[in-house]
């Protein structure tokens, strides 16, 4: 062991865990919560209900599970990797056979006291088999192509399945949280650069399978005038009460975009056009700051992780949210076109908060447990 | 395995160090943007935030009313009342519609014609059930409101004439403002907004329409109304007050109407205040607001009477022997004859190689001035058109208001012509005629002049004074009366010995039993009326035709026949009123027009008008 102090994890009692779980992190992640309630108050035009309520109910049900997984033994999660892994493709088979009808795409799965979104658990749950995948082999074996035929599959199974859903949102996420592990785990850079261009050769094939209204949302987004009350409509109004916000905001419940419904879809994937509209860019740019500090705490206690494993899984979930953040705001700046990511933490949604939630769980044992050994095969070594 | 992790994790650090690095970079280009859209862009987004909520509605002013010298109205606006549904406010659109077709008559289509539009509508937005209804359908509507949830009452305001036919060329009408005007007025821009189209509506159109007000409504996406952020009224239009008497004018336009196309114009002789100004056959201005069909309109345009020109002001008329008067004026003025003289009228005239030939076969035998004008005689006014030339004529012709636009407050109004040496070279590029200047004596040739015009010199010969003729009384805005004051004009630049002459020649001519307008004469002496006959050839008479006998006039087709004119000021002693009555190819001037004019002035009589001040302030 290069860092950290030596001591034996299976003897450090309950408390000794609950005091190593980051509290600075959990603090931030509190903050980032409250505002999301604040905003689901004012698109509820100054109501708890229908969304803020839940949210905060969800949250601290999702606080609760958070604390469980971190104080959990980081060997379990690695033990358990594969099992949520396929559990989670289960789920995601499950929505295609038997999947709900809503917001015109299947993605929903009623477990009658929530409705489940398979590809949010998938997020995690592919950082999780990824990480104990990339665990188990050493550098040199990464440079054989066959050791990366496994994760390869284990990645486009799902991807697959969620583009069939049809979840160009997601599809991308999960591509892009791949790639950012396989950067991280040691793969060659001259396979990554074999892949892009392959990719790109596969451009104009991918295109074809896109739907129709896939394909209106890429072309509004290199256009959005093109089709102003139409498919380009979100995009503009969308940059109109960012814009109106201005340095100082509307201030709370006062944005005319938003409560006067040219805003779209205000409480899930442009919440934050709503905040920026109403805290202008002194706001939106202290949301930036909490965010960039999350996800930077977030890398550095993957620093500090003694084991591949936790390591994977740290930067994996903090890629996650990455992802989210960056597609979800530049998606509402018409950076890039709409692809229906919300913003974590904020945005009114069940799964979303509570996969990201078992993300920071999982981060947080692996602060927890970041001195513990494992072999690479994932068995304990005491 | 422990040293393959030390490499690994040297890896993982690199490269999330690199990872941290490309991060921190994307959001980088995060907070760039938001720089751009909330800080350098955020003025524009502002004005389109904006934009999207508010709304702006512009209220409509009330268009000024016209009235009468006394204070009789000519142009009103009536309310008219629209029935709107809106289905959200009613739980049931069919019963609702059902309960309104008892108290207003829709008909089964127009309820299947709500019914579509109801479904093509979102809920909010209130369909028109009915339009135009009085208010006494609607009031049904009012008392039966708790019954009729959803049904509300739109008032709008329409432009009407209730003497329509009488004052149609004087007033005008309205219509919808015509595409790529100049004007950058807002309220042009509203669909059912007009502007006064011809006559005092539109020459005084600006005065009449008033200012805008506006109400600033914010709505959400969907276009409802949230509510009403600012409410600016408008300030409504100036009422006119013109100085024609309607009650002289509806007589004149029956008197008219016997005649197919006529025209005449009544005014003060010393004033200008037009009392009466009548083109006969019109047109019913209400039809044009309302919307003519294309027949309708067809039929106006086609009809060669010319419906819609105003002949009083527009129509040219060589003004044939009402010209005579400013002929002897001229002459008298230039010392070329002195009222005693006299000339031997033997029934026709030579120069050179021409002859022309007075309107008695057998001529007037010797006439001084006065019995010139008194009998009409043309070979008297053949020679003093000689001896004065066609140059001095034409200034004597300005001096008394012809050739030239009076300036009366209406669009369309004609100049006339005198004509000149240098205007025949210049438009027509031959020079002058002798023969064109006696042609000139009479009136005839290339003279030519508006009803108006005549009146206008009537008044001036009667006064000598530069009467101007106007139609413009008052304004009133608000509580404020504004009466156009106008002094006195100036004298003229004539001899008023002279207008004596002229005028005892008027008064021979209508109160002498030789005088031409004998017939048409008012016997009542007091309020007698001196006056010219005046009949302006249209055709040419070859001297075949002389030598055969002349066709008569009704013998001929109507547009060759002469026109017949008239003019006339009243009292003989004391002028009041100055009259110009013309009937397009109505033949003799005695015969038709003087009548007329007879007519209006005992009317006028009757009405006090030649008596009293005709100017009550």
């Amino acid at each position: 062991m290069a860092l950290g102090i030596k001591y034996d994890p299976d003897n450090e009692g309950l408390g000794q865990k609950l005091k190593m779980v980051s509290w600075p992190l959990l603090l931030i992640l509190c903050i980032i919560a409250g505002v999301g309630f604040c905003m689901l108050y004012s698109a509820g035009n100054g109501n708890w209900e229908p969304w803020a309520s839940r949210q905060l109910t969800r949250f601290i049900f999702g606080a609760v599970i958070l604390l469980l997984i971190a104080v959990t033994d980081i060997r379990i999660w690695l033990r358990y990797s594969y099992f949520i892994y396929f559990l989670s493709l289960a789920l995601l088979i499950a929505v295609e056979l038997k999947g709900v009808i809503g917001m015109g795409a299947q993605r929903w799965i009623d477990l009658k006291f929530v409705q489940l979104q398979p590809s949010e658990i998938m997020k995690i749950a592919i950082v999780l088999a990824l990480a104990r995948y990339f665990h188990g082999v050493t550098l040199s074996e990464l440079k054989t192509i066959r050791r990366l035929l496994t994760p390869v599959l284990l990645v486009a199974i799902p991807v697959g399945l969620v583009l069939r859903q049809p979840d160009l949102g997601t599809a991308v996420m999960l591509g892009f949280t791949a790639v950012v592990v396989f950067f991280l785990a040691g793969v060659q850079l001259w396979k990554f650069l074999i892949a892009g261009l392959t990719g790109l050769a596969f451009l104009p094939l991918a295109w074809s399978f896109l739907h129709e209204y896939q394909k209106r949302r890429v072309v509004t987004f290199l256009d959005p005038e093109s089709d102003p009350l139409g498919a380009g409509y979100h995009i503009i109004q969308s940059k109109i009460a960012l814009g109106s916000g201005g340095v100082f905001g509307k201030g709370l419940l006062a944005g005319t975009q938003s409560h006067l419904s040219f805003l779209p879809e205000k409480q899930t994937d442009f919440i934050f056009t709503m905040f920026a509209e109403e805290f202008g860019l002194i706001g939106s740019l202290t949301l930036l700051v909490l965010y960039t500090l999350l996800i930077g705490y977030g890398l550095f206690i993957s620093y500090r992780v003694g084991h591949q494993f936790g390591r994977l899984v740290c930067a994996g979930v903090m890629s996650v949210l990455f992802f989210y953040v960056f597609i979800n705001m530049a998606m509402v700046m018409g950076l890039v076109p709409v692809v229906g990511v919300p913003l974590p933490l904020i945005s009114y949604g069940g799964t979303s908060m509570l996969s990201l939630m078992i993300g920071f769980g999982l981060l947080m044992s692996a602060n927890v447990h970041r001195n513990v050994q494992i072999n690479r095969h994932g068995d304990f070594i005491d | 395995m422990y040293r393959e992790d030390y490499e690994r994790r040297k890896k993982f650090t690199r490269r999330a160090l690199i990872l941290a690095g490309a991060q921190l970079g994307m959001i980088g280009v995060l907070g760039g943007r938001l720089y751009q859209l909330q800080v350098l862009e955020a003025d524009r987004f502002k004005t389109l935030a904006d934009d999207n909520r508010i709304n702006m509605k512009l209220l409509v002013p009330p268009r000024g009313r016209i009235f009468d010298r006394n204070g009789k109205p000519l142009a009103v606006n009536r309310m008219i009342y629209r029935v709107l549904l809106t289905a959200e406010r009613t739980e049931d659109v069919a019963k609702t519609l059902k309960i309104l077709a008892k108290l207003i008559g829709t008909s089964p289509l127009d309820v299947k014609r709500i019914l579509a539009e109801v479904g093509r509508r979102r809920s909010f937005v209130p369909v028109t059930v009915k339009d135009n209804l009085e208010w006494e359908m609607v009031a049904g509507i009012e008392v039966n409101a708790p019954d009729l949830p959803g049904i509300s009452i739109e008032a709008d305001q329409t432009r009407e004439y209730p003497h329509a036919r009488e004052v149609s060329h004087l007033l005008g009408y309205v219509a919808p403002p015509p595409p790529g005007s100049k004007d950058t007025d807002p309220l042009l821009e509203l669909p059912g907004f007009r502007v006064g189209k011809t006559g005092i509506e539109r020459q005084f159109d600006l005065t009449l329409r008033g200012k805008a007000g506006a109400s600033q409504l914010e709505v959400n996406a969907l276009g409802r109304v949230i509510r009403e952020l600012e409410r600016k009224e408008g300030v409504a239009g100036d009422d006119i007050v013109l100085t024609v008497d309607l009650n002289l004018q509806r007589f004149a336009r029956k008197r008219l109407s016997s005649l197919k196309s006529a025209a005449a114009v009544v005014l003060d002789v010393e004033r200008g205040d037009i009392l009466t100004l009548c083109s006969v056959p019109g047109y019913n201005p209400n039809d044009f607001n309302k919307g003519l069909s294309r027949e309708g309109w067809e039929a106006i345009k086609e009809d060669i009477y010319d419906p819609l020109i105003n002949k009083s002001i527009s129509g040219l008329y060589a003004p044939g022997s009402t010209f005579k008067m400013l002929v002897g004026l001229a002459a008298l003025k230039y010392k070329l004859i002195s009222p005693r003289d006299t000339i031997f009228c033997p029934g026709h005239y030579t120069l050179g190689m021409g002859k022309f030939h007075c309107w008695v076969k057998n001529g007037h035998g010797p006439v001084n001035m006065k019995q010139a004008l008194q009998q009409s005689c043309d070979v008297y006014f053949y020679e003093l058109a000689n001896r004065i030339g066609v140059e001095r004529i034409a200034k004597m012709a300005s001096i008394l208001g012809l050739g030239q636009l009076t300036g009366i407050d209406l669009p369309g109004e004609k100049s006339g012509l005198v004509p000149t040496r240098s205007w025949k070279q210049k438009t027509l590029g031959k020079s002058w005629q002798g023969g064109e200047t006696i042609l000139a004596g009479i009136g005839q040739g290339f003279v030519l002049s508006t009803p108006l015009q005549l009146a206008v010199m009537t008044a001036r010969l009667a006064t000598g004074r530069e009467v101007k003729p106007h139609l413009l009384r008052a304004l009133i805005s608000g509580e404020e009366i504004r009466v156009t004051d106008r002094p006195l004009p100036p004298k003229l630049k004539i001899n008023p010995r002279h207008l004596e002459v002229i005028k005892s020649g008027m008064d021979a001519a209508v109160n002498t039993p030789r005088g031409t307008g004998w017939g048409a004469r008012i016997s009542e002496r007091k309020n007698s009326m001196a006056g010219k006959t005046g009949t302006s050839q249209v055709r040419r008479i070859s001297s075949y035709e002389r030598e055969t006998g002349i066709i008569k006039n009704e013998e001929l087709p109507w547009k060759d026949r002469d026109h017949s004119l008239f003019v006339a000021f009243a009292p003989v002693k004391k002028p009041k009123l100055a009259i110009s009555v013309i009937a397009e190819h109505g033949g003799s001037g005695s015969k038709v027009a003087a009548p007329v004019a007879r007519d209006i002035l005992v009317e006028a009589s009757k009405r006090n008008l030649l008596t009293a001040s005709s100017r009550k302030n």
